[in-house]
């Protein structure tokens, strides 16, 4: 190794170092820290019968109905949303790539729910469906409460939040589009492929990188739901997802032995989904860093 | 874009519907915010979407109780100090990436992209007993640390994609041409790399701003809270009803910086967004 090369791998370090030391202090650090906490009876509460138990935590949680019925929410919300965000989320690329007339007037239009807060968004809904202030019984001629039956509030809760992520994944599908060749669909186009063919033989094949990023990416989003939740329903109605059980049980009621082994839980399944998306389907998240 | 010379009315009149109901689509719940922030008190049950008369008596009322102004004011700071950090860091972690050969660059890139991932829940336990050891619980500090380490991963990725794109040679050669290195670096790289930096500060910014687990995890008074725990959280006259006008008038008082931001950096945020994703 020449002088010229260790000076810059030195400096190159020294660059990244504070980087490094912010993510290992505020990341790595605290979760070995639940993962530690995880093994004693410790409620914040009772601080003095603070005590080792082993797995205890964790036999104590995966026992527990509530959280199976969390962990099935979370899966419902994710698979719900992420599934009707790749569709709607297609539409809106489609669209943005496609319009002439007013298309930054789109493109600015889509930004506003993606910038708006999610908290924001989730009142917005909330009052919508109210069924004293809301518009949307005025409009339907209904009178139900929707936040006060389960299937009814999963449908406002997956409905708030499609609204706010479609953008995000339409804006990454767009930008996967402009990199589909026009001469290629052009030359389909002339040898007789309808509009159907060249999406399904020519688009999607060549946009499937994109599509993978743009899935795992809003997919472990999905299951982290909780702002949007926790202004609709806080939980109620058997709406709760793994976040507000993991919240509720370390902050509100400061059993952080429990909570902590919830914690790992819900790292170990989003270790689970990267994984399955990274290797199950193959995405190369490290080749688009070398080219 | 090809093709569009033969569009024939029907197709072009197809995408400038497609194009409306999307703008209506983004737009609703926006405006749903506006209309009831604007009904007087009495009209707020009236169910309509449209209000029939106009008041701001909810903006006044929002104005007047001392918590939102105090939220608006740790908002601003919290999430404006969070970006300088984390666009700092981030802009020396990515100038290593891409300008520095050096063995750790891979795992650099993969670091970020586990923090990334990282489900924040995980950790507001041991951080809620940490910072109240440390003294740091219900601070700007002990919101400030987590935002700028969540964001580091989409300052480091936004920054390198954007640095990639920098001719670095024109350094060389404002080098040859008798410019000092710091000459060369604030004349030719800093205007290069000036975009790239602001899409990054944005969007770190807008993930400041939006957060609500640690703001309602790690704050418990005014001193700390932020919009989204105090839009949350708001109390009216009444304990048990919802103050639906202040909140709508909160809503709308932070939405309108967001509408602003869009509008005046449209181009910038799509490319930052993409930037990361879609490459290759």
């Amino acid at each position: 190794m020449s002088f010229r090369d260790s000076a810059e791998h030195r400096l190159a370090w020294l660059l990244c170092a504070p980087a490094v030391i912010a993510m290992l202090l505020v990341t790595a650090y605290p979760m070995l820290y639940s993962l530690w906490l995880s093994l004693f009876r410790y409620d914040l509460r009772f601080p003095d019968e603070r005590q080792f138990v082993g797995l205890h935590n964790y036999i104590t949680v995966l026992s527990a109905p509530t959280w199976w019925q969390s962990l099935f929410n979370t899966a419902l919300i994710t698979v719900g949303s992420v599934a009707v965000e790749l569709v709607l989320g297609f539409i809106i690329a489609l669209v943005m790539h496609r319009a002439l007339v007013g298309r930054r007037t789109v493109r600015t239009a889509v930004l506003v729910p993606y910038g708006i807060i999610t908290v924001v968004a989730a009142m917005s809904w909330r009052f919508a469906f109210d069924p004293t202030t809301g518009f949307v019984n005025g409009l339907l001629g209904l009178e139900g409460a929707w936040l006060a039956d389960r299937w009814t509030a999963f449908a406002v809760i997956i409905l708030t939040e499609i609204w706010k992520t479609t953008p995000f994944m339409a804006l990454l599908l767009l930008g996967g589009l402009t990199l589909v060749p026009e001469d290629l669909l052009r030359a389909a186009r002339v040898d007789g492929a309808n509009a159907v063919q060249r999406f399904f033989r020519i688009v999607l094949p060549l946009m499937r990188p994109v599509i993978m990023v743009a899935l795992l990416f809003r997919t472990l989003d999905a299951f982290r739901i909780f702002d949007t939740v926790f202004v609709l329903t806080r939980g109620a109605q058997g709406t709760e997802p793994v976040s507000v059980i993991g919240y509720n049980t370390l902050i509100t009621r400061l059993n952080l032995g429990l909570g902590s082994a919830v914690s790992v839980l819900i790292f170990l399944c989003v270790l689970a989904i990267a994984a399955l998306y990274i290797k199950g389907f193959g995405i190369d998240l490290s080749r688009r860093e070398d080219d | 874009m090809a093709g569009t010379g033969s569009a024939g009315r029907m197709e072009r009149l197809f995408w400038g519907v497609g194009s409306a109901i999307v703008v209506l689509y983004a737009l609703i719940p926006v405006a749903w915010l506006l209309s009831l922030s604007l009904k007087p008190g009495a009209d707020l049950g009236d169910r309509r979407f449209v209000p029939q008369a106009v008041s701001l008596e909810h903006y006044v009322a929002v104005f007047d109780d001392p918590q939102f102004p105090a939220a608006l004011w740790n908002s601003a700071g919290i999430a404006g100090i969070s970006t300088v950090a984390a666009v700092l860091l981030g802009m020396f972690a990515a100038y290593a990436i891409v300008r520095l050969q050096f063995p750790g660059r891979n795992l650099m890139l993969a670091a970020a992209l586990s923090v990334a991932m990282f489900p924040p829940v995980s950790i507001i336990g041991p951080l809620f007993n940490l910072w109240r050891t440390l003294g740091l619980y219900d601070t700007w500090a002990g919101l400030i640390l987590p935002y700028m380490t969540f964001t580091l991963p989409l300052a480091i990725w936004t920054l390198a994609a954007f640095f990639r794109e920098i001719p670095w040679d024109l350094e060389r050669a404002a080098r040859v041409d008798g410019a000092t290195p710091l000459q060369a670096f604030v004349h030719v790289i800093v205007p290069l790399a000036a975009p790239g930096v602001f899409t990054a500060a944005i969007l770190v910014f807008m993930f400041a701003w939006n957060d609500f687990l640690f703001a309602i995890s790690l704050t418990s008074t005014s001193d700390a809270r932020t919009v989204p725990a105090a839009i949350a959280f708001f109390t009216g006259s009444s304990l048990f009803e919802l103050p639906t006008g202040a909140i709508a008038a909160a809503s709308v008082v932070v939405t309108v910086p967001v509408i602003i931001v869009v509008l005046l950096f449209q181009r910038r945020i799509v490319a930052g967004l993409t930037a990361g994703a879609v490459k290759g």
